[in-house]
C-alpha cells in the first residue's frame, strides 16, 4: 500500500518535473541513478548476509530462543536475537503475539520488538558507508542500550 | 577489462555467495533456503528503492539547499526537530531506505542532530508499522513504545551530536557534498 503511495509520488513528481524542464529532469534521473549504482555493492552484500541470517535464524529458531528464558536472561537472549536478525514488521509482531499467548513475558518480547527495529547488526556496513564508523557504533549501541528501557517501562504500563 | 571492474567492485558479493554454492552443494536444503531468502530480499529492495531514488533526484534537482537549511539546518529549531521525527515517522520500508535519503538531506544542508532524529524515527517510529503493531500487540504496547520513543531518540541524538567529534561530522558532510 505504502509502496504504492511511494510509487506514484515518485512518478507524479517525475511527470510534473519533466513537463516543467526536461534538462532538469534529465539530470534527476541521472543523479538518482548514479546514488543507486554507487551504493549497490554495498547493498548486494547486507541482502547476501540477510539471506544466510534468515536461513539459520528463521522465526522457529527465533520462537525457541527468545521464547524459552525469563527474567533478565530472557531480555538479554530476546535483545540479542532482536539486534542481529532483520525480519519484517508484518513477520515479526504476529510472531511477538503469538510468544506473548503461550507464555512469553511482555518485557521480553518489547526488548526483541525495539532492538529489531532500532539495532542493526547485518545493516551496520551500509550505516557505515554512508555515516562512518562513530555514528554507526554510537547509534546502535545506544539504541540497544535505549530497548531496555523502553522494555521496562512497557513492562510498567502494560503489565500491570 | 570492464568485467574485471565489475568483479572488484562484487567480490563481497560474489564471496557470499561463493560461500552459499558451497553449503548449497554440501547441504541442498539449506542452500535453497538461502538463495530463495536472498533472492526474495532483492525484490523487496528493487521494489522499493527506485521510487526513493527517483524522489531524491527530483529532490536534489528542484529543491534549493536554502529551503532545507530553513526547515532543517543550524538555527531551524523545534521547526527542524519536529519536521525530522515526521519525515522519519511517515516513512515506508526497511530502515536501509533512510540511509540515501539522509545523505542527501545532508547535502542540503540539514543539520547534523536532524540527520540522526530522522534516522531513527525512520527506523522506529514508522506510522505503517505502528498500525501493525497495534493490531497485533495490542494500543497500550505500540502507542506506550511510540510515546517512549520519542524523548528516547531527541536523547540519542543529542548524544551522537555531542560526541561524534567535529573531524567526523565535517567528514560525513564532505563526503555527502563530493556525491554529484
Amino acid at each position: 500500500m505504502f509502496t504504492l503511495l511511494l510509487y506514484l509520488l515518485a512518478l507524479g513528481g517525475l511527470l510534473i518535473s519533466f513537463w516543467k524542464d526536461r534538462h532538469k529532469t534529465r539530470l534527476a534521473l541521472m543523479k538518482g541513478w548514479k546514488a543507486f549504482t554507487n551504493i549497490l555493492p554495498d547493498f548486494a552484500v547486507v541482502l547476501a548476509l540477510i539471506g544466510i541470517m534468515l536461513t539459520y535464524l528463521s522465526p522457529h529458531t527465533i520462537a525457541a530462543l527468545v521464547g524459552k528464558n525469563s527474567g533478565f536472561p530472557g531480555m538479554l537472549a530476546s535483545s540479542i536475537v532482536g539486534s542481529v536478525t532483520l525480519i519484517p514488521g508484518f513477520v515479526a509482531f504476529p510472531l511477538a503475539k503469538s510468544l506473548l499467548d503461550r507464555g512469553a513475558g511482555i518485557m521480553q518480547m518489547a526488548v526483541f520488538v525495539s532492538t529489531l527495529m532500532m539495532v542493526g547488526v547485518v545493516t551496520a556496513p551500509l550505516e557505515s558507508r554512508y555515516f562512518g564508523k562513530k555514528e554507526t557504533i554510537l547509534r546502535n549501541s545506544l539504541s540497544y542500550v535505549f530497548s531496555f528501557i523502553v522494555a521496562i517501562i512497557i513492562g510498567m504500563v502494560v503489565g500491570a | 577489462m570492464k568485467l574485471l571492474n565489475l568483479i572488484k567492485t562484487y567480490r563481497y558479493f560474489l564471496l557470499i555467495i561463493l560461500f552459499d554454492v558451497v553449503i548449497a552443494f554440501f547441504h541442498p536444503g539449506t542452500g535453497y533456503t538461502i538463495f530463495k531468502y536472498t533472492a526474495g530480499n532483492f525484490a523487496e529492495m528493487l521494489s522499493i528503492l527506485p521510487p526513493i531514488f527517483l524522489l531524491l533526484g527530483l529532490l536534489d534537482v528542484w529543491v534549493p539547499r536554502e529551503t532545507i537549511i530553513r526547515y532543517l539546518g543550524e538555527g531551524s529549531g523545534l521547526k527542524g526537530i519536529v519536521l525530522s521525527i515526521i519525515l522519519g515517522a511517515a516513512a515506508a520500508g526497511p530502515l536501509y531506505g533512510a540511509f540515501p535519503v539522509a545523505a542527501v538531506m545532508a547535502k542540503k544542508g540539514t543539520k547534523y542532530s536532524n540527520i540522526i532524529i530522522f534516522l531513527c524515527s525512520w527506523s522506529t517510529l514508522k506510522i505503517p508499522m505502528f498500525l501493525f503493531e497495534m493490531s497485533a500487540l495490542g494500543i497500550k504496547f505500540a502507542l506506550t513504545r511510540w510515546l517512549v520513543n520519542i524523548p528516547g531518540i531527541l536523547a540519542i541524538a543529542y548524544i551522537i551530536d555531542r560526541l561524534i567529534g567535529a573531524e567526523n561530522k565535517a567528514e560525513f558532510y564532505r563526503r555527502q557534498m563530493a556525491n554529484p
